[in-house]
């Protein structure tokens, strides 16, 4: 079997600026698809690491976790070690990395972004709700919408404008990050990034651990206060009232964070419970806030554990914006090896093949077919 | 305007049009794509064809998406290790996405070629569609006939 590669058109390069002269300096480089991203999200190491544009709430986040169980290790540890056990710094340093790991990996993975649709998809969907549907062309049609019926349960889909595509159920559009994001959560600001389909389980965890992890200093920094206040009269306790002071810090910073932490991650034990998400939760989608009795929430399976599985445990979808692929560039034929010669006056629009995405062996490449320009002219939409 | 292979389809073939199939949604969010059988397509490839390719891609799909006894051991394995194991690991989903697009190209090169189509991954296309090209043949204007070869797709 010869090796043949299917080269498509790519929809960035028709996204881009209608067709004009060759500029006049050729891109070195090809460049990789997170550079020509249309949301607002930052990209890091060469597109693995993906963030929100406002990331200004993280390092807050990370340095009082960090700082709070720095001070936790160095003032508490020791103490309550020679006290009571060596499994605390043990237990907390276990709780830390956890809430750590999971903390970064909810701010830096993929929530769950949809791509926005190439110029032919958006024509095509164009087309079909212009349609003639009995309406008088005179008549202004409302704002887009598609119903479908999911486990009995009519859902409205709605078309989103700047991504042009209808959106699937439980999906949303981030205005903070630009992107409809798939089961969309909310957008949280202190992990500087929406929390959605892919990285829901990562928040989860990571609020849960942290809840542990602050009711665990609280315990100890009270315990450790207590033991010190009995064991010595005033004089003892004004002489260690630098140490002490840091240990009352600890106290104060995690007072506050138990109280919201823990509450909320109870509210998402209910949501992941019910299998809903905060987004459906707040709008009372299917609480029947809107007079309508009948609602109820279609995607349950009606069984906690099920739906707690299905949640936390269910297979990790992959990432569908593929950040690290190459843009294919006007100037790709001269650059990349191609097998076949194509015939050169009639060639405008050139193709490459899809390019390997990071870390994992390429995929077999694909059959290729080079084509000339389409007979018909394609509406290129912006992408806003 | 039968094409016998790759090899016509890409010196004489121009892009006529393309054409989309969505999503179905009637049995929630899994990813599963409408199996009604496209009005450009009429003439150009047979119905059971068309249905055999997009139920077979819909069997692929629910079998990633399965929450089983695997499913629960791999998200249970992930907990437990803060999730590294993502990093390093493979996931199932991943794995049965390279077998999609293996049949994918499969059924390119035997099916959809020589009848002047080519299918495009859905994963290019954030899932939301297959993307359907259609192709005519740029030197002749007659109408088509598509010599029907009847083939198996044969899943892996």
């Amino acid at each position: 079997m010869k090796n043949r590669e299917y080269q498509q058109i790519d929809p960035q390069a028709l996204a881009t600026p209608p067709p004009r002269p060759p500029p006049e300096h050729m891109p070195k480089r090809a460049r990789r698809k997170w550079e020509v991203f249309p949301g607002k999200n930052r990209f890091c190491c060469d597109g693995r690491i993906i963030v929100a544009r406002q990331s200004g709430v993280l390092p807050l986040t990370l340095a009082l976790i960090v700082l709070t169980s720095g001070l936790f290790f160095i003032f508490d540890c020791p103490f309550l070690v020679e006290h009571l056990t060596g499994c605390i710094p043990a237990i907390g340093g276990v709780l830390f990395v956890f809430v750590i790991i999971s903390l970064l990996q909810t701010s830096f993975t993929d929530p769950g972004i949809l791509p926005r649709a190439t110029p032919e998809e958006a024509a095509d969907i164009e087309k079909q709700i212009d349609n003639p549907t009995g309406l008088s062309s005179s008549y202004r049609p409302p704002p887009r919408t598609k119903e479908v019926v999911i486990n009995q349960q009519v859902v409205k889909l709605k078309y989103c404008f700047t991504c042009k595509i209808f959106r699937p159920p439980r999906t949303s559009h981030c205005s903070l990050c630009d992107n409809c994001v798939e089961r969309f959560d909310h957008h949280c600001p202190w992990v500087g990034n929406c929390v959605g389909k892919r990285n829901y389980r990562f928040f989860y965890t990571f609020i849960v651990s942290l809840s542990f992890l602050t009711a665990f200093i609280f315990g100890c920094a009270t315990t450790h206060l207590a033991l010190r206040s009995q064991g010595g009269n005033g004089l003892v306790v004004a002489l260690q009232f630098s140490f002490t002071f840091f240990t009352a810090l600890e106290l104060v910073v995690c007072f506050f964070s138990v109280w919201s932490i823990v509450g909320l991650s109870g509210f998402h034990t209910y949501l992941v419970a019910a299998n809903l998400t905060t987004n459906e939760d707040i709008k009372g989608s299917w609480s029947g806030k809107s007079g309508n009795e009948d609602v109820g929430n279609p995607y349950s399976y009606n069984s906690i554990i099920k739906n707690c599985c299905s949640v936390l445990c269910g297979p990790m979808p992959p990432s569908l914006i593929d950040r690290r692929g190459f843009v294919p560039s006007d100037d790709s034929v001269q650059t990349r090896p191609v097998e076949i010669e194509l015939p050169a006056a009639k060639n405008d629009i050139n193709m490459v093949g899809r390019a390997v995405t990071s870390g994992r062996p390429p995929p077999p490449p694909p059959p290729v077919v080079t084509v000339q320009q389409p007979a018909i002219s394609i509406q290129s939409h912006s992408t806003a | 305007m039968p094409f016998h292979n790759l090899q016509e389809l890409r010196h004489s073939a121009s892009l006529a049009t393309k054409v989309f199939i969505q999503r179905d949604y009637s049995d929630g969010t899994i990813c599963k794509f409408l199996t009604k059988f496209p009005a450009e397509l009429d003439s150009r490839i047979e119905r059971s064809l068309f249905e055999e390719t997009v139920k077979t891609l819909n069997c692929y799909y629910a079998e990633a998406e399965k929450i089983g006894s695997q499913s629960y051991l791999e998200g249970c394995l992930a907990c437990a290790t803060a999730y590294i194991i993502f990093l390093c690991m493979e996931t199932r989903y991943e794995k049965i996405l390279k077998k999609i697009s293996m049949y994918i190209q499969e059924q390119n090169e035997k099916i959809y070629a020589p009848r002047g189509l080519l299918l495009t991954d859905p994963i290019e296309r954030g899932m939301r569609v297959i993307e359907i090209s259609i192709f005519e043949d740029s030197g002749s204007t007659s109408s088509s006939s598509t010599g029907s070869s009847p083939s198996s797709a044969t899943a892996q």
